[in-house]
């Protein structure tokens, strides 16, 4: 009966599998994956177990990337496949925004920074 | 979206509803909402510029090394992950038309959410009884936005879920529940998403620096 009923749903959506589902394995999957992928930075940085803190700062955010991927999709169902590709389309769009913001605000506030730094500096030294 | 079409009327064919035809009821409301959480990406991405540029302003007042423990934060996150992980069960028993075991799931969902507020609201607490307010310094006025604005979202997810589950209590899994349920999955979802930038860039980051 469910099983009638879920075919009759699936072609109501005639978009090509509107929101993808995910199943147990791959709920598990992601959260193990999540939990390891949260567990190595945390470590990392509560042992100190890299000597440099650059290396360390890089290596976590680089974790940071993975399991933000892992999310999408194995807790978002991200495929370029679903809403015809306009999910990834939006997706790519917010990606691009959010890295022109971030590194045009961070690159022209730090450069703003280290020019405006030295006025009271040099307005000493007159 | 039915319009009556009568070209017989004008005698003139009708072009422009050629490609038309009836949708379901909310076919295209995962669209939406995944455009929804785009544009709210776009709001943290601003909030994460902010603290990324007033991240070090301290005033000499505390900095991150001080205030943050990141024993804490662990748990608070490990409370955000089981609960993505609950809400995804609750999912895959919605799927199968389980609704007593949907509600359960949905439950120790919120009763995880509900842990990772009261656990944030006591470091705020903890750190504004130190001092540490928004106004002390930029940086902490950043934070405060940044990780207020993530709570604030999660109390929201935790008043929606509340709802649907009285919603499901009273109508069942029906259609229109079915499609609220998988929105505040990829809301909740998402709002996990966006913790893992916080707890990087902000927590992590923040005791490194």
């Amino acid at each position: 009966m469910s099983t009638n009923s879920h075919a009759a749903h699936a072609e109501d959506h005639h978009h090509e599998g509107g929101h993808a589902h995910g199943t147990f394995s791959s709920y598990m999957l992601g959260f193990v994956l999540s939990v390891v992928l949260t567990a190595i930075p945390f470590w990392l940085v509560m042992s100190g177990a890299l000597p440099s803190k650059q290396v360390t700062a890089l290596v976590i955010m680089a974790f940071a990337v993975v399991q933000i991927v892992v999310h999408m999709i194995y807790f978002l169902h991200m495929n370029a496949t679903s809403e015809n590709g306009w999910t990834m389309m939006a997706l790519i769009f917010t990606i691009v925004m959010v890295v022109i913001a971030l590194s045009g605000s961070l690159w022209v506030m730090s450069h703003l920074n280290t020019n405006m730094m030295p006025m009271h500096q040099m307005s000493g030294m007159k | 979206m039915t319009v009556a079409v009568n070209p017989s009327q004008t005698g003139e064919p009708v072009f422009y509803l050629a490609d038309e035809h009836p949708h379901p009821e909310g076919w295209s409301t995962s669209l939406g909402f995944w455009i929804y959480l785009m544009s709210d990406c776009l709001i943290f991405a601003i909030l994460f510029a902010t603290f990324g540029v007033l991240g070090g302003n301290y005033a000499a007042g505390p900095a991150p090394k001080d205030l943050f423990d990141l024993d804490l934060v662990a748990v608070n996150t490990s409370m955000l992950l089981l609960s993505s992980i609950t809400y995804g069960f609750a999912m895959l028993t919605m799927q199968q038309n389980k609704v007593a075991q949907t509600q359960v799931w949905l439950a120790i969902t919120g009763l995880f959410g509900l842990a990772f507020i009261g656990i944030e609201l006591t470091e705020f607490a903890h750190m504004i009884h130190e001092g540490a307010t928004p106004q002390r310094s930029a940086f902490l006025s950043a934070f405060f936005t940044l990780v207020g604005t993530h709570g604030l979202h999660v109390s929201c997810g935790l008043i929606w879920l509340v709802t649907l589950m009285v919603q499901v209590g009273k109508f069942g899994l029906i259609e229109a529940n079915r499609r609220r349920l998988m929105c505040l999955s990829m809301f909740w979802h998402f709002l996990d998403v966006v913790w893992i930038g916080v707890f990087t860039f902000v927590y992590l980051l923040g005791v490194l620096r």
